[in-house]
C-alpha cells in the first residue's frame, strides 16, 4: 500500500496480495528482513506502466482525458493498518519475551533503515540514477565507501561477537548489514544491466514502428483527401473513402495489439473490411473475447465473411452488424443485417451460396451454423464452433 | 411536449457546428462549449435537460465535467458522444454518472432517439457499449470478492446485452425475447447501474489486460 509492492509482487506472482502483505510482516520478525525486502524492493523493481495506443498516450499527455486514478479501497486500508499492527504488536512481544534481537542492534538499524528510506525517497529518479549509477566522480566512490564500510561494520561485529546460540539471531543481522552493503557495491550494475538495456532497445524498436505506421498513415491519409476531392459528386465513393480511412487511423490510435496478428477478430475485422471497401456498405464489428486461430475458426471466418457478402449484395441495405463472442467451450459469430431478409422456405436445398460455403463449410468442423430470415425483418446468420486447444493456444500468444 | 434542451461539448468546432445542424429543428440548442471550464459554466448557466458530451477534450475530458457538475446537478443527463473506441475511457464515463454512449457517426434520427431516451432517465447503449460491457463483466473473479448483486449480470442482462451488441434496436430485442420495451429498457438501467456501482477488480483493470481466450 505505501509503495505498492505488495501488489506488484502479488500479480507477478498470481497469488492473493493478502498472502504477500503476510509473508512481509511475518519475515518481519525475524531481525526486520521483511521491512529490509519491502524497501529494497520498493527501490529497485521496476514500476509497470502499462502501454497505451498512441492516440490515447496523446491524450493523456495533452490532457484531455482523466487518466483512470487507482483509489484506494477502504477495506485494503482497514487491512493494511490492522496488519500492521498485528506485526508491530508481535514484534514487539518478541523483544518483550527477549526471543528477538537485542534492542541494542534493533532501535539502531531501524534508524538506519528509516533514514536510508527517507534519503532514497527525497531523490527524484535523475538524481538517484546519477549518484547511482555513475561510475566515476565523488558519487560513485561515496557510494563505495558506504557500502564497503557497512560490510566493514558487519564483517568486525560478526568477528567480535562471542559464538553460541544465543548469537545465532545477531549473526543474521550481522550478515544481513553485510548484504545490504554488497547491494549497495554491486546492485546497480545488475539491475543497470538487466533492466535498461532491454527497456532501451525495446523503446528504440516501438519508436521506429511507430514512426513507420504514422508515416503511412499521413501518406494515405493525404491520398484519401485527394481522392475524395476527385470523387466529391459520388456520395456512396465518398463514404466508403471515408470509413476506410476513418478504421485504418482508429486502429492506429486506438487499437489494441491484440487486435493485429493471427486472431479470429482480427480476422473478421479484415474480412469487414475487405467487404466494405468491395460492396460499399458498412459492416460493424463488435468483438468479446479472443481467440487465435485454427483451422475451424479459419472456416467459421470464411463462412462469416460469405454472410457478410450475402448481405451485402442481397440485402439492400447500408449496415451490417457483425458480433462475435469466443467463450470457454465455442465461439460464436452472429452477421445481422436489417434488410429485405428472404423465405427460408423458397430458396433451393441446392443451392450453392448458402449451404456450400457457410453450412457445409462450418459443420466439416464440428461446428453449426443456422441462418434466420423471413421477408421485411432482415437476415441473421448464426455460426458457433467449437474452440479447439484454448490453453496451448493462449500461452502462445501471451509470451 | 416542450422541445428537450441540449449542450453540446466537443473541441472540435466542425463537429459541434454538424450535430448543432442535425439536431436543432427537435431539440433546443442552449449552447455549446469546447473544454471543460467552459462546459462547466454553460451548464451551470444553462441548466440543460441534457449534456452531449465529448470523452477526450482539454482539461481532462469528459470524465472531469461530469465530476465538477453531476452533484450540484443532478437532473442534468449526460450522453457520452466519442470516436474514440478506448474501452476503459467509455467505461470512465459511464462510471462517474453518464447514462449512455453513443459513437459520432451515428444517425441524427438515432442521436435524437437517444438524447430523448437519456433525458427520460433511461440508459443508451450501443453495440459497442453492449460489447465492453459483456467484456468487462465475463472471466471469474476470486468468489470472496463477489458482491452477489453488483458484480454479476443476471442470465436475462446478459441476453439483453448480446442482442444489443448483435445490433438489435431495444424494440427487436424485445420482439426476440417475448419481453416488452419498457423491460428491456428496465434491464437495460439495470446493467448502467451495476457497471457504475460496481467495486469489480476487472472494471478498472481490465481493458489494459484483455483477456485472450
Amino acid at each position: 500500500m505505501v509503495g505498492g509492492v505488495a501488489a506488484g509482487l502479488a500479480e507477478h506472482l498470481g497469488i492473493p496480495v493478502l498472502y504477500v502483505r503476510i509473508g512481509f510482516v511475518v519475515a518481519t520478525w525475524f531481525n526486520g528482513a521483511g521491512f529490509i525486502a519491502y524497501a529494497l524492493m520498493w527501490r529497485f523493481l521496476p514500476l509497470a506502466s502499462p502501454e497505451l495506443a498512441p492516440g490515447l498516450e496523446a491524450a493523456s499527455r495533452s490532457g484531455h482525458r482523466t487518466a483512470s486514478s487507482e483509489t484506494l479501497r477502504s477495506a485494503d486500508v482497514i487491512q493494511t493498518v490492522a496488519m500492521l499492527a498485528v506485526g508491530g504488536g508481535v514484534l514487539w512481544l518478541l523483544q518483550v519475551w527477549g526471543l528477538g534481537v537485542g534492542w541494542a542492534l534493533l532501535a539502531p538499524l531501524l534508524v538506519a533503515l528509516g533514514g536510508m528510506a527517507l534519503i532514497w525517497r527525497q531523490f527524484d529518479d535523475a538524481t538517484w540514477s546519477r549518484w547511482m549509477f555513475q561510475n566515476t566522480g565523488f558519487g560513485s566512490v561515496a557510494r563505495m565507501a558506504l557500502g564497503a564500510l557497512m560490510v566493514a561494520i558487519a564483517g568486525l561485529y560478526f568477528l567480535t561477537q562471542e559464538r553460541g546460540w544465543t548469537g545465532i539471531a545477531d549473526i543474521v543481522s550481522a550478515l544481513g548489514v553485510a548484504i545490504v552493503g554488497i547491494v549497495l557495491i554491486l546492485g546497480p550494475w545488475i539491475y543497470k544491466l538487466t533492466t535498461e538495456l532491454s527497456a532501451e532497445r525495446r523503446e528504440r524498436l516501438r519508436t521506429q514502428e511507430r514512426a513507420d505506421v504514422a508515416a503511412h498513415l499521413h501518406d494515405s491519409v493525404l491520398q484519401t483527401l485527394a481522392l475524395l476531392q476527385k470523387n466529391a459528386a459520388d456520395p456512396a465513393t465518398v463514404a466508403t473513402l471515408a470509413r476506410r480511412q476513418e478504421r485504418e487511423l482508429r486502429d492506429w490510435l486506438y487499437g489494441d495489439e491484440s487486435d493485429r496478428g493471427d486472431t479470429l477478430v482480427a480476422e473478421l475485422k479484415a474480412n469487414a473490411a475487405e467487404v466494405e471497401a468491395d460492396h460499399r456498405i458498412a459492416v460493424e464489428v463488435i468483438s468479446v473475447g479472443d481467440a487465435i486461430l485454427n483451422s475451424g475458426l479459419r472456416a467459421a471466418a470464411k463462412a462469416a465473411r460469405e454472410a457478410m457478402v450475402n448481405a451485402a449484395k442481397h440485402a439492400g441495405t447500408s449496415r451490417i452488424d457483425v458480433y462475435v463472442e469466443v467463450g470457454a467451450e465455442s465461439a460464436d459469430i452472429f452477421v445481422r443485417d436489417r434488410g429485405s431478409g428472404f423465405d427460408l422456405a423458397a430458396i433451393g436445398e441446392d443451392r450453392m451460396g448458402v449451404r456450400g460455403s457457410i453450412i457445409e463449410r462450418v459443420e466439416r468442423h464440428g461446428g453449426t451454423a443456422t441462418i434466420k430470415s423471413a421477408p421485411g425483418e432482415g437476415t441473421e446468420v448464426r455460426i458457433a464452433v467449437p474452440v479447439a486447444n484454448r490453453d496451448s493456444s493462449e500461452r502462445e500468444s501471451r509470451s | 411536449m416542450s422541445k428537450l434542451s441540449v449542450v453540446i461539448v466537443d473541441d472540435h468546432a466542425m463537429f459541434r457546428t454538424g450535430v448543432r445542424a442535425e439536431i436543432q429543428d427537435d431539440v433546443d440548442v442552449l449552447a455549446d462549449a469546447e473544454d471543460v471550464d467552459t462546459a462547466v459554466a454553460a451548464i451551470e448557466e444553462h441548466r440543460p435537460d441534457v449534456v452531449l458530451l465529448d470523452v477526450h477534450m482539454p482539461g481532462g475530458g469528459g470524465t472531469e465535467v461530469i465530476r465538477r457538475v453531476h452533484k450540484r446537478l443532478p437532473e442534468t443527463k449526460f450522453l457520452a458522444l466519442s470516436v474514440s473506441d478506448a474501452a476503459e475511457d467509455v467505461i470512465g464515463v459511464i462510471r462517474v454518472g453518464a447514462r449512455g454512449y453513443v459513437t459520432k457517426n451515428i444517425s441524427g434520427a438515432e442521436l435524437l432517439d437517444a438524447i430523448g431516451r437519456v433525458a427520460a432517465g433511461d440508459a443508451v447503449f450501443s453495440p459497442r457499449l453492449a460489447g465492453f460491457v459483456l467484456d468487462a463483466f465475463a472471466g471469474t473473479i476470486e468468489v470472496a470478492q463477489i458482491d452477489e448483486d453488483l458484480d454479476r449480470l443476471t442470465a436475462r442482462e446478459r441476453e439483453v446485452m448480446r442482442l444489443i451488441a448483435r445490433g438489435y434496436a431495444y424494440k427487436e430485442v424485445a420482439k426476440e425475447l417475448f419481453i416488452s420495451i419498457k423491460t428491456v429498457e428496465t434491464h437495460v438501467s439495470s446493467v448502467l447501474r451495476k457497471l457504475q456501482l460496481s467495486s469489480r477488480h476487472e472494471l478498472t483493470r481490465w481493458a489494459n489486460d484483455r483477456r485472450l481466450i
